[in-house]
């Protein structure tokens, strides 16, 4: 060996890839303010707009007036739907194949509905002129109960599609009915759960909620009317998409529309869908000639923008008396609010909830969802989460709970004895999922060692006996969970959105001097894409990640793809960066066996360069075959070191993760104190330990504020009452407890580099194992379900009815 | 969350900000830390044109203990309140209470003055005024007047000030008592589910005084004069404090909102208030 080489391990390491806790390179801009947000954004001439919105839930629009707001000094105009019209832009399709009203177009269909735009020079001056828009309303019946959307009498919602009764997910049986869509076996299953030993039933609720990310969403639009370009700078997890629907649906050819998402202040699925302040925005550029721009304050993002979760799941699930289960079935009345505006691939408008089966071994099961139109806010996005698998991971893990409870046996023994097995995958659940891979029993042995599962159930029998003489006044709850996700969508033969294929993909530049530069299609709003791809590609191509550059996110320079959401960046662009590396590498083994004058298959990798087989003191770097690449005439190679990969996943990913909660409740406050979380997560092969450290500790604080507080509410009459940040529930550092990771390691077999993703694991998991908890701490006195958020009230409530404050 | 346009004054004694604001009647506001008014003016809540900045009057911050009186200028701040050694000194439970107002962020700029000059059922000072007998100096064009804080409070957001009063100052007696501010919130920054502020002292066996306030528990803070009356001269034993408690729960008159229906915010009040006892007891 050449004395010059260093070892192998030194090369490895200083490469900082895969498998490397580096630092987030981010981080020295964010912390230091040097961020670059939407709302940074300063253009000459730049216009604001600014809402008008209804107060009602649902009216009828007799007439606006804007001669009030377009005096008031600075207003350049006001904008209504009978202005979008002639332009077909006073609607805009939906990705769940229905359409939406940008402006109220007649009638207004929730509480903060968009009715009016103004445009104005500065921000001031439109929220003044929003004040002076009169709006003439006719208040009509208002319907916020989905059991109660299609009862004689109930109003009728979209009076634009009443007769309409073929949607896009097929027949609709009624005007405030959306779609049915149902997966499985009911016959079967309603014939093995009519025959089985025990059956255990129970409606599971999961209530509306919101992303709410740090950021809200914004946009600037500005269209150059010289050269016919608009470029759209906006807060947008999905980029290239943004700029095909708005091609679509606008005319404006595609190669004039330029969309860049810059900095995004969190996403968690609020950013996927296409807003009315976009549209508006686009708009009044397109009217004015000037940059406009638009961004949402906190109740508007809250009370306006994609909403997540309200799905009421009503379940039955069958058990031999052993414990064995037999069978499983679901109908779920999904409230959608007033636009199906669901971000789900389009095959599957109620997302990939059809994965409710767990991680169970499960023979036989039937879901059936139903969508359901009410006056409320539009959205049903997938809030950290891969379209509807946290509905259906809390789901199933309250009905094996709720059995559990039927069969009076322990719940860890429960879940057990009913995992699929190790040997069983690939394998295929009744609802029609491939798993790629999974060693449950493995993950749950080491997380209930972990806690010493076995001593926490015997204290929480003796807090119980002396609860009830009368020594304490708390309960011990223990939550349990194993979780199993579907991530990484999706295939292009199932998965799409508006027609538009959900593979993504990854462009690579290699520079003379051995330094390179990457571009995806997705765009991080966090995740820390530009620190973990490149450690990906430092792996693949022997160049050090700290000397990869990472792009996202401009239309113009980035290759196509359909952004971050649903855990799809690392199963999907993370497969397409290893892909498009390999390529690199394979032209560099040409380059480097023609430098060594030996024969292609002569040479081998090695870390970070060629060397001949056989005689490893002869060898080229990745940085000499760069170089060599551009400046070198190599016979029959083309000069330069790109590559470009677009990858389309042949499966999903499906991660897991075996977590537990202990926490102590006070059932005279209706406090819950959390005592001890542990989280153990296998997202196979790990790109950064440090950062999945960090995606788990801030998915379970959202699980957190989800199951102990969190909700979009509606009173009676349809409004909205956490509408702010005193009422919707964002934990601080005060009320999250600390949690302990831990993890196993199943890589998936399909995946390039065996990645599975990890980001939304732990607020599918965490919800369920907080809900748990609070349930278990309850179980020996009678209670089945109840359901969240488990604020102090909520909680205080249960044990009343349960009889603990007599 | 922009508010209208208002014309910014800061006048540098508290002579000109009542002038001010007695020319502007109610279109004028004083505002001292702002975390009240300025939220309402975002939210366009709250509509005035002229608002009158208290930041530039040097004599309205500041604590000073005065043979057993102790006097707080309007203006200080949350946060001066809890790192002053001597207020913790002369009435600790400012500081146990100040604590459990809002965050750090917030406790830099709000003021005691503000807390409870502004009449939100919400905030804590006012109760906490309420069980300390304190008394609000307040200052009008015809000069100076002062209100005891039991009898300040009318309704949500109405008070004994008048518009072209601004409240100056705190006073209150220090105190040897036992004491404890217990509060029950959802989060940090929120506002009180049920709180409660108790003093006693003890004479021997027997309870030789005590006062008892809640917060949020109705739409002015409540003094609780008749669970007062059955813990002084008591032994302070488990049934008199269940009867102290019982009293307090029922001078309490909570509405339903996002933090809970009635009957549990009764509830939570009973608990509070039998926390604070208890540590108070403790303290005593």
């Amino acid at each position: 060996m050449n004395e010059m080489t260093p070892p192998k391990s030194e090369r490895a390491a200083a490469l900082k890839g895969l498998g490397t806790s580096r630092k987030r390179v981010e981080d020295a801009r964010f912390t230091q303010g040097k961020g670059n947000y939407v709302d940074d954004l300063k253009l000459p001439g730049m216009l604001f707009g600014d809402f008008v919105r209804s107060p009602y839930p649902h009216a009828y629009v007799k007439s606006i007036n804007t001669d009030a707001a377009m005096a008031v000094p600075g207003v350049v105009a006001v904008l209504t739907a009978a202005d979008l019209e002639p332009l077909g832009l006073h609607w805009m399709p939906t990705l769940a194949g229905d359409k939406q009203m940008v402006l109220a177009d007649g009638k207004v269909l929730f509480q903060g509905q968009e009715v009016a735009f103004v445009v104005a020079s500065d921000r001031y001056a439109a929220a003044d002129a929003v004040e002076l828009v009169e709006v003439e309303y006719e208040e009509q019946p208002v319907l916020v109960d989905p059991f109660k959307a299609e009862i004689e009498g109930a109003p009728v919602l979209r009076e634009d599609i009443a007769d309409n009764l073929e949607g896009a997910h097929g027949a609709r049986r009624h005007p405030n009915h959306i779609f049915t869509w149902e997966a499985g076996e009911k016959e079967q299953t309603e014939a093995v759960i009519g025959d089985a030993d025990v059956v255990a039933e129970e409606m599971i609720y999961y209530h509306r909620t919101h992303p709410c990310p740090l950021e809200t969403c914004g946009a600037v639009a500005s269209m150059d009317k010289v050269n016919g370009k608009l470029t759209l700078h906006g807060t947008f997890q999905a980029p290239h998409a943004v700029r095909t629907v708005a091609s679509l649906i606008s005319g404006i050819a595609e190669h004039n529309i330029r969309v860049i998402s810059p900095d995004i202040g969190g996403g968690f699925g609020n950013k996927v869908g296409v807003y009315p302040g976009y549209v508006c925005a686009i708009v009044a550029s397109i009217v004015t000639g000037k940059p406009v721009k638009w961004v949402e304050d906190r109740i508007e993002n809250l009370t306006s923008t994609a909403f997540a979760r309200d799905y009421w799941m009503q379940g039955k699930i069958a058990a031999t008396k052993e414990g064995k289960i037999t069978g499983l079935w679901c109908h779920t009345t999904a409230d959608h609010g007033a636009f199906d505006a669901c971000a789900d691939p389009t095959k599957f408008p109620a997302g990939f909830m059809n994965i409710c089966t767990g991680s169970y071994d499960i023979p036989t099961a039937y879901l059936c969802v139903d969508g359901i139109y009410t006056n409320k806010a539009p959205g049903g996005v997938a809030y950290r989460c891969s379209f509807r698998v946290t509905e259906a991971a809390y789901f199933i893990e309250r009905m094996i709970e709720v059995l559990a409870i039927k069969l009076d046996m322990d719940a860890a023994e429960l879940r057990r004895i009913n995992f699929i097995k190790k040997d069983q995958f690939p394998y295929q659940s009744a609802l029609g999922w491939e798993y790629d891979s999974g060693d449950y029993h493995t993950a749950w042995d080491q997380a209930l060692n972990a806690v010493n599962y076995k001593q926490l159930r015997e204290e929480q029998a003796q807090r119980l006996e002396d609860f009830k003489a009368g020594k304490t006044r708390t309960l011990m709850g223990i939550g349990l969970t194993h979780f199993t996700e579907i991530v990484g969508a999706g295939p292009v033969k199932n998965c799409d959105i508006l027609g538009l294929g959900m593979f993504d993909s990854c462009e690579i530049r290699i520079h003379p001097t051995g330094s390179a530069i990457a571009r995806l299609g997705t765009i991080s709003q966090g995740q820390g894409h530009a620190t973990t791809f490149a450690q990906i590609l430092a792996s693949e191509i022997g160049i050090p990640a700290d000397d990869i550059t990472l792009e996202e996110g401009d239309t113009d320079t980035a290759p196509y793809g359909l952004g971050t959401y649903g855990s799809r960046s690392t199963p999907v662009a993370g497969a397409a960066t290893a892909m498009a590396g390999r390529k690199i590498r394979a032209k560099a083994q040409m380059i480097a066996a023609y430098l060594l004058e030996v024969h292609d298959d002569d040479v081998e990798w090695d870390v970070d360069r060629f060397v001949v087989k056989g005689a490893p003191e002869r060898f080229k770097t990745m940085k000499e075959i760069a170089f060599a690449s551009y400046n070198q005439a190599i016979p029959g190679v083309e000069p330069g070191l790109e590559a470009v990969s677009y990858y389309d996943p042949p499966n999903m990913t499906y991660p897991f993760g075996a977590y537990i909660c202990v926490l102590d409740i006070n059932v005279d406050t209706g406090t819950a104190d959390i005592r001890t979380f542990y989280a153990l997560d296998d997202c196979g092969t790990r790109i950064n330990p440090m950062i999945i450290e960090g995606q788990v500790h801030g998915g379970l604080t959202e699980a957190l504020a989800i199951a102990m507080g969190q909700e979009i509410a509606y009173d009676d009459m349809g409004n909205v009452k956490t509408g702010s940040l005193m009422d919707f529930f964002i934990p601080t550092s005060w009320e999250t407890p600390n949690y302990i990771t831990d993890f196993t390691t199943t890589p998936s077999p399909h995946h390039p580099i065996g990645a599975k993703g990890v980001g939304e694991s732990p607020n599918v998991g965490g919800v369920p194992a907080f809900s748990n908890a609070v349930h278990d701490a309850f179980r020996s006195f009678g209670l089945t379900q109840t359901h969240m958020p488990h604020d102090h009230w909520r909680i205080w409530k249960t044990a009343n009815g349960l009889g603990l404050h007599d | 969350m922009i508010p209208a346009a208002f014309e910014y004054h800061r006048p540098d004694s508290v002579e000109d900000a009542v002038k001010i604001i007695s020319d502007h009647g109610d279109e004028a506001r004083v505002v001292a830390g702002g975390h009240s008014l300025i939220p309402m003016m975002k939210l366009r809540m709250t509509g005035l044109s002229h608002l009158v900045d208290l930041q530039g009057i040097g004599g309205l911050k500041g604590i000073s203990v005065d043979g057993g009186t102790v006097t707080i200028g309007a203006m200080t701040t949350q946060h001066e309140l809890i790192a002053d050694d001597q207020l913790a000194a002369s009435a600790p439970i400012i500081r146990e209470a100040a604590l459990q107002i809002a965050d750090p962020q917030v406790r830099y700029m709000g003021t005691i003055g503000g807390n409870v000059a502004n009449g939100d059922p919400g905030n804590d000072m006012p109760g906490l005024m309420q069980c300390l007998a304190a008394t609000y100096t307040l200052v009008g064009p015809s000069g100076e007047r002062t209100v005891s804080a039991r009898e300040f409070y009318e309704a949500a957001y109405f008070t004994a000030r008048e518009d072209d009063e601004i409240l100056t100052s705190i006073s209150f007696d220090a105190s040897a008592s036992g004491y404890a501010y217990e509060k029950q919130k959802r989060k940090i920054g929120d506002y009180a589910t049920a709180a409660a502020g108790v003093l006693i002292s003890k004479d021997g066996g027997s309870c030789s005084a005590a006062s008892i306030a809640l917060t949020n528990l109705a739409d002015t803070p409540i003094y609780c004069e008749e669970a007062v009356a059955k813990l002084v001269g008591s032994s302070l034993s488990g049934d008199d404090i269940s009867a102290a408690v019982a009293a307090a729960v029922g001078a309490s008159d909570p509405s339903e909102d996002n933090r809970g229906p009635v009957e549990f915010k009764k509830h939570a009040a009973g608990v509070v208030v039998r926390t604070a006892i208890e540590r108070a007891i403790e303290r005593a």
